[in-house]
């Protein structure tokens, strides 16, 4: 990686002569890379840019000559580094090489079976290619094949066929150097040797999809693309990952409106060529829920029935015009769509009342995000060069996998020093090798203020600090007192374009605040209106409350499950009494209760951008073309003209023009009030304070639909510590119930690494979803006993 | 309206470069009956032709047989214990230049063992609006699976009648075949199959209770 600092060294530079063409490489280059910059192309398997080389194929075999001196035999070009005076001759000049590679193809070959007609690499396959460039017309090996059973399952997801290997050892490597999921390797010897996974230990990695895409044969398929299609069928679109703030680049391969796969990018400053499991499998939710097709209008009898969008947009009109009326986006539209919730709450209902965060969450978070998050730029890039890396209320391998791979390849190549503030030793943390502080629930800011940081270390802070009163007052004194950057990660994809597109009451678009007079006076002319409103909006909590209170009559909800608010019940009940816009894609508990349901697209069907937690921008294309389904912003617009309130964001083009012309605010940040953090807790009995967090893998609506993805769950587990165990007289493996006066949760317990005073269970898991069975959140004391 | 009209040029031979007595004038011998005797050989033809074989058959209720490599209606084929031969690889599809195949792999489960392997044909269309019945799909076939029959008769009234699944594509069950789905025959992997090891179903592939045909 090469940062600006690294390029302001000069990089020694060595000249190399490749077939008679001569090229200057930085020192350390591979051959094999050097000559990629010359355009010729040396065949390969194993060799991979961002694993470390091994030399394991031999296919890349070229006669290299160093001072005049040629080795006696041609060498792996994917494992010498160019070295002054070098002379290579590839396949193209050289005859030796070209024997050299025909030689190793039909070894490969010849054990490899010919059933590409059954495999799904064929049309896409690096040995099929490159067998027909380098490899001999005719077979000379006669004889029987090695057999293999096959395929195995090596995880409910991917598939092993061991005949079809070719031992390059990309997988291995993927999973040691860059997952740290040592759960493959290569076993046996000779041409037995095959790939394995450990007898008791099936292969579960959040990014075992990875080594599907860079296997070079097809040893390795996805069980839900299996047999699907070829390559041929395919229309590619570039996409962007919707599921969590990392922001993966991604392919999105759509057959017949379809999509039957997606595969990771490759964005050397984000993802590097890799993603997670959820980004890649989890997408059949499209197809798989059952999609709202029309609008729908509550009648007279109180009955939702399909209507036209004239009369759903009139009835929506209707219900919201004068009236005094609320916004609620999720997390998960697109910035566009976040832009056109924000102008039309400002605009059609003339108040500040929106918030993007479905979720738990605090005041002192929303002004957090005000002061020290919006239109701030803290990169992948500031991992790389960091000194020290904090992790605070977030678990990386779980909420942002991909700030995870970026952390662990700093851990393994430059030793990093990651600390972690946090109630619970976790998978992630052994991994990276991380400082365990360990706090119990609710009193993290005393930890976070003790950590020492440099001005080149990054604090990365996650949503859940929200749950913890005064985190967030620690996690910006941390910051001005040692001057490291701060990073803010939330789980959701959509979380940061809408806090920049001013999806909420503190702030306007751009990062523009409320309360300052001149910010409003910017934004009503770039707009073209007299005046905003100025009083600072309220919370997604507040709303909620005013609802149930009658201080608000309307509210327009796009994309929320009231399930992930606290106290959902209380959520629905409040929807219920009130007049309640719905812009969904899928019948949800918001709908059921709204009195005007609008469909809108799904990712795949429109266009738009998510800000990853870097403030990147990442755009995509529909990949599905000819939907029926329109963007959110589209639909905003047709009410808000309804309304007689033009907003004129009538496509997702138009929002993006418009919010990109209105720029970040170059004025004063609002001022951030510390609060208080709550003081310790003294617990009786069988008391425990909970502690849970989301797994990427759970029971989450956008995962629907994916079984094979859902086998590769982490188990779900309750934590305890061995204090607590022996007092309660449980054992790892036996079943705890966890309540408190609302509910229970029985499950299995595990005996590890946590604070005394801690329970840790999985926030929306199997049989552990502990918002809707406990309405609990962290902090909360809960009862844990043998059950 | 008239006005409107261009008026035509009429061609002026004065003003014409062609000159047209430069061109040399032939006479041409007009055709027609020589002689008698040339008469009656004209008509001679067409008296012997009244004791030859007629060529001409009342097509419907009389049908010539094609040639016997004739490309007509395209047939999946049977392994001779029943399961399909196609596997979904969609090689056809590829080879097809006027993109009349569609295809989608599905995967053999032993509740749903369709083909030998892995490995079968879920969905299986061709479009005779579109098929040249050029046969390239049937050199591009690995497992033999899809071959040509001599039937012609492909016309109908509506569009989509003429996209034939994989119902109407596959060869009817003849002797000794049973009906997919159900498991290999017995010791038999898919490389005995396609070495053509399999000569008939065996009883315990007979799940379904099905008659033997």
């Amino acid at each position: 990686m090469t940062t600006t600092q690294d390029s302001a060294v000069a990089v020694e530079l060595i000249t190399v002569v490749i077939d008679g063409f001569e090229v200057s490489v930085p020192k350390g280059t591979l051959i094999i890379r050097a000559a990629e910059k010359l355009g010729i192309q040396i065949p390969r398997f194993c060799d991979h840019p961002l694993l470390d080389p091994v030399g394991a194929c031999r296919q890349c075999l070229v006669d290299v000559e160093i001072n005049g001196r040629a080795f006696p035999k041609p060498q792996a070009s994917c494992t010498i580094p160019v070295e002054p005076n070098m002379i290579v001759k590839t396949q193209l000049t050289s005859p030796v090489a070209d024997k050299a590679q025909k030689g190793v193809m039909e070894l490969l070959l010849g054990n490899h079976p010919l059933d590409c007609p059954v495999c799904d690499k064929g049309g896409e396959c690096p040995l099929q290619n490159q067998a027909m460039s380098n490899g001999r017309p005719d077979a000379r090996l006669d004889g029987y094949k090695r057999t293999f059973e096959k395929p195995i399952n090596i995880s409910s997801s991917v598939l092993l066929d061991r005949e079809r290997c070719v031992l390059c050892a990309r997988c291995t490597r993927f999973s040691e150097q860059i997952a740290s999921d040592p759960f493959i390797t290569l076993n046996e010897r000779g041409a037995l040797q095959q790939v394995g996974i450990y007898e008791n230990d099936p292969f579960k990695s959040y990014f075992s999809g990875n080594t599907v895409q860079i296997c070079p044969v097809g040893a390795l398929t996805g069980a839900s693309y299996r047999f699907r299609a070829r390559p041929f069928d395919l229309v590619s679109t570039p996409s962007a990952c919707e599921h969590c703030a990392s922001g993966c680049d991604m392919r999105t391969d759509v057959r017949r409106g379809k999509t039957l796969r997606r595969l990771a990018g490759d964005d050397a400053s984000v993802n590097e060529e890799w993603n997670c499991d959820k980004g890649r499998w989890a997408f059949k939710y499209v197809t798989a829920l059952d999609r709202l097709a029309h609008p729908l209008v509550r009648n007279s009898e109180g009955v939702l029935v399909q209507a036209s969008w004239p009369e759903a947009l009139a009835a929506a009109a209707a219900g919201l015009k004068g009236k005094r009326a609320a916004v609620i986006t999720g997390g998960r539209v697109t910035t566009e769509d976040a832009y056109g919730y924000s102008k039309f709450a400002r605009i059609a209902l003339k108040t500040n009342d929106i918030d993007f965060r479905a979720r738990v969450t605090s005041d002192e978070e929303r002004d957090f995000l005000a002061t020290y998050v919006v239109g701030s730029s803290t990169t992948y890039r500031d991992i790389d060069s960091a000194d020290q890396v904090a992790l605070i209320a977030f678990e990386p391998e779980e909420e942002s996998p991909i700030v995870f791979l970026r952390i662990n390849k700093n851990v393994k190549k430059r030793g990093l020093k990651v600390s972690a503030v946090a109630t619970k030793q976790s998978i992630a943390m052994d991994k990276l090798k991380a400082e365990f502080i360990k706090v119990a629930p609710g009193a993290e800011s005393a930890a976070v203020l003790a950590l020492s940081l440099t001005p080149k270390s990054v604090i990365l802070v996650g949503e859940r600090a929200s749950e913890s009163a005064g985190l967030f007052s620690a996690v910006a004194s941390l910051a001005s007192k040692s001057g490291a950057k701060i990073a803010y990660i939330p789980r959701r994809a959509g979380e940061r374009g809408a806090l920049e597109a001013g999806a909420i009451g503190n702030l306007l678009p751009g990062g523009r605040p409320v309360a300052d007079a001149a910010a409003r006076v910017d934004i009503a002319a770039a707009w073209g209106i007299d005046s905003l409103p100025t009083q600072t909006g309220r919370t997604t909590s507040q709303i909620i409350e005013a609802l149930s209170a009658n201080e608000l009559d309307a509210v327009v909800i796009g994309g929320v499950d009231a399930n992930d608010l606290p106290n959902g019940s209380h959520v629905v009940a409040a929807l219920k009494k009130s007049f309640v816009v719905c812009l969904e894609i899928a019948p949800s508990s918001v709908t059921e209760v709204a009195d005007v349901v609008l469909p809108v697209a799904a990712i795949t069907e429109k266009s738009g951008s998510f800000l990853n937690w870097e403030g990147r921008a990442r755009a995509f294309d529909e990949a599905v073309v000819d939907s029926q389904h329109r963007s959110d912003v589209r639909i905003l617009s047709m009410i808000a003209d309804a309304m007689g309130e033009s907003i004129m964001l009538g496509t997702v083009t138009a929002s993006a023009r418009e919010f990109n012309q209105l720029g970040k605010w170059d004025g004063a940040r609002a001022h951030f009030t510390p609060v208080a953090a709550q003081g310790p807790r003294t617990l009786s009995g069988n008391d425990a304070l909970l502690t849970s967090w989301r797994r990427l893998l759970d029971m989450g609506t956008l995962q629907k639909g994916e079984d094979n993805l859902a086998g590769t769950r982490r188990p779900t587990i309750a934590v305890i510590s061995q204090k607590r165990a022996d007092s309660i007289g449980v054992l790892t493996g036996q079943q705890v119930r966890v309540s408190n006066t609302y509910g229970s949760i029985t499950i299995p317990v595990l005996v590890e690494d946590i604070h005394d005073d801690a329970v840790w269970v999985p926030r929306n898991s199997f049989a552990s979803q502990t918002l809707i069975a406990l309405n609990a959140v962290h902090g909360d004391v809960v009862t844990v006993v043998k059950a | 309206m008239t006005d409107f009209i261009e008026p035509q040029k009429k061609f002026n031979v004065e003003n014409s470069e062609l000159d047209i007595n430069s061109v040399p004038f032939e006479e041409v011998k007009q055709p027609g009956p020589g002689s008698l005797l040339e008469q009656a050989k004209g008509f001679w033809v067409t008296f012997s032709t009244m004791f030859k074989k007629n060529q001409t058959v009342q097509y419907p209720d009389v049908k010539a047989p094609t040639a016997p490599r004739f490309h007509g209606r395209h047939q999946l084929n049977r392994h001779p214990d029943g399961l399909e031969k196609c596997i979904g690889c969609e090689l056809c599809a590829w080879a097809c230049p006027a993109d009349a195949i569609y295809v989608e792999g599905g995967n053999n489960t032993p509740e749903n063992q369709v083909s030998p392997g892995e490995r079968h044909g879920a969905v299986y269309q061709i479009n005779y609006l579109r098929c040249i019945f050029c046969g390239l799909c049937v050199e591009a076939c690995p497992t033999r699976a899809l071959t040509m029959t001599n039937e012609y008769e492909l016309a109908d009234d509506k569009r989509e009648k003429l996209i034939f699944e994989k119902d109407d594509l596959l060869a009817p069950l003849r002797q000794g075949m049973l009906a997919p789905p159900h498991p290999m025959y017995p010791g038999m992997t898919d490389t005995n199959y396609y070495n053509g090891d399999v000569k008939e179903s065996h009883p315990s592939q007979n799940l379904n209770g099905q008659g033997q045909k």
